[in-house]
């Protein structure tokens, strides 16, 4: 007889852990992980370039200028008034641009001007300061006949306008300022959360799939409960994608940091900084895990690439139209709307991650987190049942009458 | 019944006075409607090299999928080692199944080490062992390369020490001789026999003869869904009456007469199957009738006939055609 094995019977955590052990490091020394660490740079990047672009392209094209043509002592008189109030008002007043000195009584077609070599003319004023004309379209006309007004009254004046002067008293915020960050805040907490679990969710689908290519699901199959290959998948990725969370949160973090900025810089959350990032953490896991088990359990029933990102992308998208949910809830506090998209499962995380960032109270997130553990735990037990049923069913192809991909997901094993 | 109560299929001797390492009874499964598996019985003894003979799509990979427990039965009854629950008693059985797969970024040495984990090795002792097998097998140039850098043949030798790296005591190989040039084929029967030498169950599944004859103590005959046979292989052969090749001087006589009634000439020898009554009689009657015997042979049927004879015509035709598929490779 043998000498017994040195090891012994795994329990499915133990199994579990065998895979998730071997997909954390296989995952973590890959190529792809590197391009999954580096993955937010390229939006970053991307955005850079395109706001410098469009800020080069404003500063070309887009700064609309008033015309004048008047009197040279006409002119000289706007000018000063324009300058006396764009020292106030700033961008808001409009660069004067003489298009023509009139002789006194000389005629002048402001139209036919407008149609003339200055690009960048949005209006023309002309006759008098006494009697200002403005030619343009009607929605500049509208914009800037106020200014125009003021100008020419501040031009008529002998003497310069005293303005009194305003003592300030600086508060950090506002009732209003804060509301309004913490939309903000709560927005882009929604966003990433979003992004990242969607992410990390067709990752785990792609790590699946490679797997039935590699053909070791058998083996898997046959040494370990499939209970255990869905959670060891499951939680290396949860695993790796911590990894990943952490070293942005680093590196951006020192990068902030470095150029001399705090947290305080971005509006605070109600329930403060600490709470906040720890719920984000939680109801990112908690997240992930609902849609992953959701994908490895879609992973399971097909088996090619092409049958999975079939059965993906109506997920995909109902996971789009979550995000959307909760994002529409977050505008409506307190409403039955938030409390339903608090409830729905995959729209929980998103719509709680967002009231922590306008709600204090702690205790509407502890029953979110304790209703999002209940889901997860019924849906990796689902999505494991799934799993173990469809994953390795291989029934012969019979004469060519292969069944359709629906049916054989509705199909009892 | 109950399992473990009682015989069961034709080997009822054996398993009255074995214990087995695999029983089933009654195992049924089927795919959207399509019965892959119809009442399979199964006793496999303990310590014996036990063959599933069958052509491709007879129902081999399914019998053995539903006896580890990668699926359920539709129905009927399997115990393994014991147990009612294969994945209970996984951490001593290997299996190695017909599609090899291995982690391609894996290093040799970490494959084997992550299979014997899978059976609950512990990793450091399942690399120090993997180490040592890929030495032992002549693989030890290979223990730090990538599964990807391997080649086939080398990489299904991986995945084979991988399946026995925990020592176990029951191994299921599906259609192991499968993609192995004759070299390795040899390699495989000799580990397979070395095993069976150790006490440990060795259960293969397998379309070509040749190998069941020459390594099995017992087969299971397997076509369309059913098993028509389970038992000994000298049990199978058996079946078959031993055939006689007889060659005589005369061509015609008396002696003609003594001749059993499925005698059939083919070139200068008589083909007939031995009588009941034995060689004895008929010999007496060729002497007395003249017949001038210039040689007489009695073969024993080969376990290829036994097939033919038990799963019928169709199916060792299925058998043949794989057997040519796969060499045509």
């Amino acid at each position: 007889m043998n000498s017994s094995p040195t090891g012994g019977r795994l329990s499915t955590l133990a199994a579990a852990y065998v895979i998730a052990r071997r997909d954390f490091v296989a995952i973590l020394f890959s190529r792809s992980f590197l391009f999954f660490l580096l993955g937010p740079l390229f939006p970053i990047l991307v955005a850079g370039l395109a706001g410098g672009i469009g800020q080069q392209v404003r500063q070309n094209i887009d700064r609309p200028q008033l015309g004048i043509a008047m009197t040279a002592a006409d002119i000289a008189a706007m000018t000063r008034a324009r300058d006396d109030l764009a020292a106030r008002l700033g961008q808001a007043v409009p660069e004067l641009v003489t298009v023509k000195a009139l002789a006194p009584g000389e005629a002048f077609d402001p139209a036919a001007a407008m149609k003339g070599a200055h690009t960048n003319l949005a209006a023309l004023l002309s006759g008098s300061p006494a009697s200002p004309v403005l030619t343009g379209p009607a929605d500049r006309i509208t914009q800037w006949q106020g200014l125009v007004e003021m100008m020419a009254a501040q031009s008529a004046s002998d003497s310069p306008r005293i303005y009194p002067s305003v003592q300030s008293a600086t508060l950090a915020t506002s009732r209003a300022d804060q509301t309004q960050g913490r939309v903000l805040t709560a927005q882009l907490g929604q966003t990433v959360l979003f992004l990242l679990t969607m992410l990390l969710a067709g990752m785990v689908l792609s790590n699946l799939v490679e797997e039935k290519g590699n053909k070791i699901i058998e083996v898997l199959a046959a040494a370990i409960p499939m209970d255990a290959v869905f959670l060891g998948k499951l939680f290396a990725m949860l695993a790796v994608s911590w990894v990943g969370i952490t070293v942005w949160g680093l590196a951006g973090g020192a990068v902030w940091f470095a150029a001399g900025h705090s947290l305080n810089d971005f509006p605070v959350p109600a329930v403060g900084w600490p709470t906040f990032l720890a719920l984000g953490v939680i109801y990112f896991s908690l997240g992930y895990l609902l849609l992953g088990s959701l994908f490895l359990a879609i992973g399971s029933m097909a088996s090619t690439v092409r049958e999975v990102q079939t059965l993906s992308m109506p997920v995909t998208m109902l996971q789009l139209l979550n995000f959307f949910f909760a994002s529409y809830a977050m505008s409506r506090p307190g409403s039955t709307v938030e409390l339903a998209a608090a409830i729905v499962p995959f729209s929980s995380p998103f719509t709680m991650l967002a009231h922590a960032a306008q709600d204090a109270r702690l205790w509407p997130q502890a029953a979110a987190i304790v209703w999002q553990l209940v889901c997860v735990a019924l849906f990796v037990r689902m999505g494991a049942a799934l799993f173990r049923k469809r994953v390795m069913k291989s029934g012969p192809a019979r004469g060519g009458q292969r069944r359709g991909l629906i049916a054989r997901a509705l199909t009892r094993s | 019944m109950k399992l473990g109560e009682g015989p069961m299929g034709s080997n009822a001797g054996a398993a009255a006075a074995q214990p087995l390492a695999i029983e089933a009874r009654g195992l049924v499964k089927r795919f959207d409607g399509f019965t892959a598996v119809d009442g399979v019985d199964l006793s496999v003894p303990e310590g014996a090299i036990y063959g599933v003979l069958g052509p491709n799509g007879a129902g081999k990979t399914t019998t053995l999928r539903m006896l580890l427990g990668i699926i359920d039965p539709d129905a009927g009854l399997r115990r393994v080692l014991g147990h009612d629950r294969p994945h209970e008693v996984a951490h001593t059985i290997g299996y190695l199944p017909e599609e090899r797969g291995l982690y391609p970024s894996m290093k040799a040495y970490d494959a084997i080490a992550f299979l014997g984990a899978l059976r609950g090795l512990p990793l450091a002792e399942g690399r120090r062992r993997g180490k040592a097998l890929l030495e032992e097998h002549g693989l030890g140039y290979a223990i730090d390369r990538q599964i990807r850098q391997l080649s086939k043949g080398m990489a299904q030798q991986v995945q084979l020490l991988g399946t026995l790296v925990h020592e176990p005591r029951l191994v299921v190989f599906d259609e192991p001789f499968s993609g192995l040039d004759a070299l390795n084929q040899g390699k495989l029967e000799k580990m397979i026999r070395a095993l069976a030498a150790k006490g440990t169950t060795v259960i293969f599944s397998t379309h070509v003869i040749a190998h069941a004859e020459r390594l099995c103590d017992e087969v299971a005959i397997i076509a369309g869904g059913k098993v028509p046979f389970a038992g000994p292989v000298d049990v199978a052969r058996d079946r078959i009456r031993p055939q006689v090749r007889l060659e005589t001087r005369s061509s015609d006589g008396a002696w003609r007469a003594a001749l059993p009634a499925d005698a059939r000439l083919e070139g200068a020898f008589w083909h007939f199957s031995l009588p009941e009554s034995g060689i004895e009689p008929l010999l007496r009657a060729l002497i007395e009738g003249q017949a001038g015997i210039l040689s007489l042979s009695i073969e024993r049927a080969g376990l290829h006939d036994a097939f033919v004879a038990i799963a019928g015509e169709a199916a060792a035709r299925a058998l043949e055609a794989d057997k040519g598929e796969e060499a045509g490779r």
